[in-house]
């Protein structure tokens, strides 16, 4: 994996809350993490284990206490809240266990909105917006508002939103975890075809080790502290 | 991401909410609305009220003898007064005395003395007329429109002549209309038990009051017939006093020190008198007065629009704290999605603008529509005036943006990470 670009690089990330308090609570007690562009990582972990609390700091939503963190050659770890928004808008791309699509408003306008926070102008969002929705198989869904679609569908336009602004890597939380298995394993396929087809960077957290399998790479976190799957997993 | 995203957002977030955006609103309308109804209809009052009297002439100046131990200004005038005796009354040689000594502040003395009312009458033909004895000032004072003949003269009422000035209504009632030949006609007059011939030696244009509105027909109405002030005298047997004269300033100077002066100049006459004294009143200073009453009630209006829009935006605010408790996930989701704070409070702060802008415009509308049905009813259709329409877009405006600002900046400073997890 030496030639290609370093895109995730964590180095003794520690999180703690409540810090300076006697009930000071440490979740994270020193990660180091690398992936590499073009990787599909799975995270894995039981509830608890803070995977939760990782995810917030790899998606920029919350800042460690402690270590270093260099998103796709940007560093992480002292950056503003106005940046940190930024940084989240550009090179990281959400899909949540459950959906969080903006309820009321369609697919289409639902997919342009991380374009319209960075500032895309309206007809060019539009066209890269019905893109994506092409992509992942929802033309014909476009004017649709999220009440009027299946779970399945919905994480679609969720991964299209992810893509929008071309970031580089996707975070995906359970995207599979509040759907059927079938619905779930079309989910997963997409991810593969991503991954595989455009080289998109994955960065998959889920607590389900079979769906994790399948991944290029899976890593554990238990009790606050990650590991390789050869040195330590179960 | 700009501004007008921000407003189209907003309208969205409007539009799919319409039952409880318009309830919302409601207090912005009613508000809005309620004042411009109410401001428009003052407005037509006012400027129908002096309009009237601008037409009277700014700078006539009212003198009326007033009880000493009575307050109300110009008492006389409004005859809410005990019965003065002759003695009391302004006398002929006062008035001289005053035209002689502010003869370049003068230009016409009005006198007038109401002898009753009367029928004229020829054979069929009738017309009803008050018959009012007037010197040739009042003609001036009153600003009347001569269409034949002349105004009563001096010499008129010096002689005692049985001549009358009468109204073309009058003529149109007892002469078809035609003024030439009313001119110079006799009429018969009764008056009580009185039976007068006048010959008519003018017609002036008569002009509807707008304080009363006669509603009957041009047959039945009474017009003023106006006859030399000495005939007048005899026909009500008083004596040569006034209770009331006009006096019109002349334009180039100020009525109301005018007024002063005259008041403080008869005034001495009085001072020894222990039951009344003269009180001098210009018609500018009552115009002042009104537009200043109007004033007050214009500012006690805005009162009420103040207290109407705070409740209104404690409303909109009431809302807008919901709204954004309501969607915590979507702004946890628009914050993940790269929205920075300033985006999220510029989100809702242009909605609850939004909200306050489109019930103001409502409340205009109504108001406007409100406004014109009142005043129309009253006689004086008008439109709310355009500086009255932008303050009340000016003020739902502020109100959105100070209402919006405390729950749209609650809703910037949300944790993302809280605001995904919340249920």
């Amino acid at each position: 994996m030496g030639e290609t670009r370093s895109l995730i690089e964590m180095r003794g990330i520690i999180k703690r809350f409540y810090v300076g308090q006697p009930h000071e609570l440490e979740i994270l007690h020193g990660i180091d993490l690398d992936v590499r562009e073009g990787e599909f990582v799975a995270i894995v972990g039981a509830s608890g284990s803070g995977k939760s609390t990782l995810m917030n700091v790899i998606g920029v939503l919350d800042r460690p206490t402690l270590g270093s963190y260099l998103l796709d050659g940007t560093v992480v770890e002292n950056a503003a809240d106005a940046e940190l928004s930024s940084i989240r808008n550009r090179k990281i791309g959400f899909v949540f266990q459950n959906f969080n699509l903006i309820s009321r408003t369609s697919a289409l306008k639902n997919v342009e909105l991380p374009m319209m926070y960075a500032g895309v102008p309206q007809r060019q969002r539009t066209e890269r917006a019905k893109e994506l929705l092409e992509m992942v198989g929802m033309a014909d869904r476009m004017a649709h508002q999220p009440s009027e679609l299946s779970g399945g569908q919905k994480q679609r336009v969720a991964i299209a939103r992810a893509m929008a602004n071309d970031p580089a890597i996707i975070l995906a939380d359970e995207p599979t975890g509040a759907l059927d298995s079938k619905t779930g394993r079309l989910v997963m396929d997409l991810f593969h075809q991503l991954n595989q087809e455009q080289g998109k960077t994955i960065v998959f957290i889920t607590h389900n080790r079979e769906l994790a399998e399948e991944t290029g790479r899976m890593l554990t976190m238990r009790d606050g502290l990650l590991y390789h799957e050869d040195e330590g997993g179960d | 991401m700009g501004f007008l995203e921000s407003m189209r957002l907003s309208f969205e977030g409007l539009r799919s909410n319409k039952m409880r955006s318009l309830l919302t609103m409601l207090g912005i309308i009613i508000g809005i609305a309620a004042v411009i109804g109410i401001l428009t209809v003052g407005d037509g009052l006012s400027s129908s009220i002096t309009g009237t009297m601008s037409g009277m002439g700014a700078s006539t100046i009212s003198i009326s003898l007033r009880e000493k131990e009575s307050d109300i200004p110009m008492a006389g005038m409004m005859g809410v007064m005990s019965t003065p005796d002759d003695g009391d009354l302004i006398s002929e040689e006062m008035i001289l005395e005053m035209q002689k000594r502010y003869a370049d502040d003068i230009s016409a003395i009005s006198l007038s003395e109401s002898a009753g009312s009367g029928r004229a009458k020829d054979g069929r033909l009738y017309a009803n007329v008050s018959i009012t004895g007037v010197n040739n000032g009042y003609f001036t004072a009153e600003d009347m429109d001569l269409l034949a003949g002349r105004f009563l003269e001096d010499r008129d009422d010096e002689g005692g002549r049985m001549v009358c000035v009468a109204s073309d209504k009058l003529v149109g009632n007892m002469f078809g209309g035609d003024l030439q030949a009313a001119l110079g006609s006799e009429i018969s007059v009764e008056a009580g038990a009185d039976r007068l011939r006048l010959r008519i030696v003018g017609v002036y244009k008569y002009e509807a009051s707008a304080f009363f509105i006669y509603t009957g027909s041009d047959r039945d109405l009474s017009t003023a017939l106006y006859i030399p002030l000495s005939v007048a005298k005899r026909l009500s047997g008083s004596g040569d006093g006034f209770s009331n004269i006009t006096v019109l300033a002349r334009a180039d100077a100020d009525s109301a020190s005018v007024a002063a002066r005259l008041e403080d100049f008869l005034g001495r006459y009085y001072r020894r008198n222990d039951d009344y004294t003269i009180s001098a009143t210009s018609m500018e200073s009552i115009i002042a007065s009104v537009n200043d009453m109007m004033g007050t009630l214009s500012i006690a209006i805005a009162v009420i629009a103040a207290i109407s829009l705070l409740v209104g935006g404690i409303g909109v605010m009431n809302i807008m704290l919901v709204s954004v408790t309501e969607r915590t996930r979507e702004i946890g989701t628009r914050k993940a999605l790269g929205a920075t704070n300033a985006n999220i409070q510029m989100q809702f702060v242009v909605e609850s603008a939004m909200i306050c802008l489109v019930g103001g415009m409502i409340g205009i509308i109504l108001g406007a529509a409100f406004g014109y049905l009142g005043s129309t009813l009253l006689g004086v259709p008008t439109l709310p005036d355009l500086g009255s329409v932008a303050l009340a877009v000016g003020f739902s405006l502020a109100v959105g943006i100070f209402f919006g600002y405390y729950p749209a900046s609650k809703a910037a400073k949300m944790d993302p990470i809280e605001a995904l997890r919340y249920e």
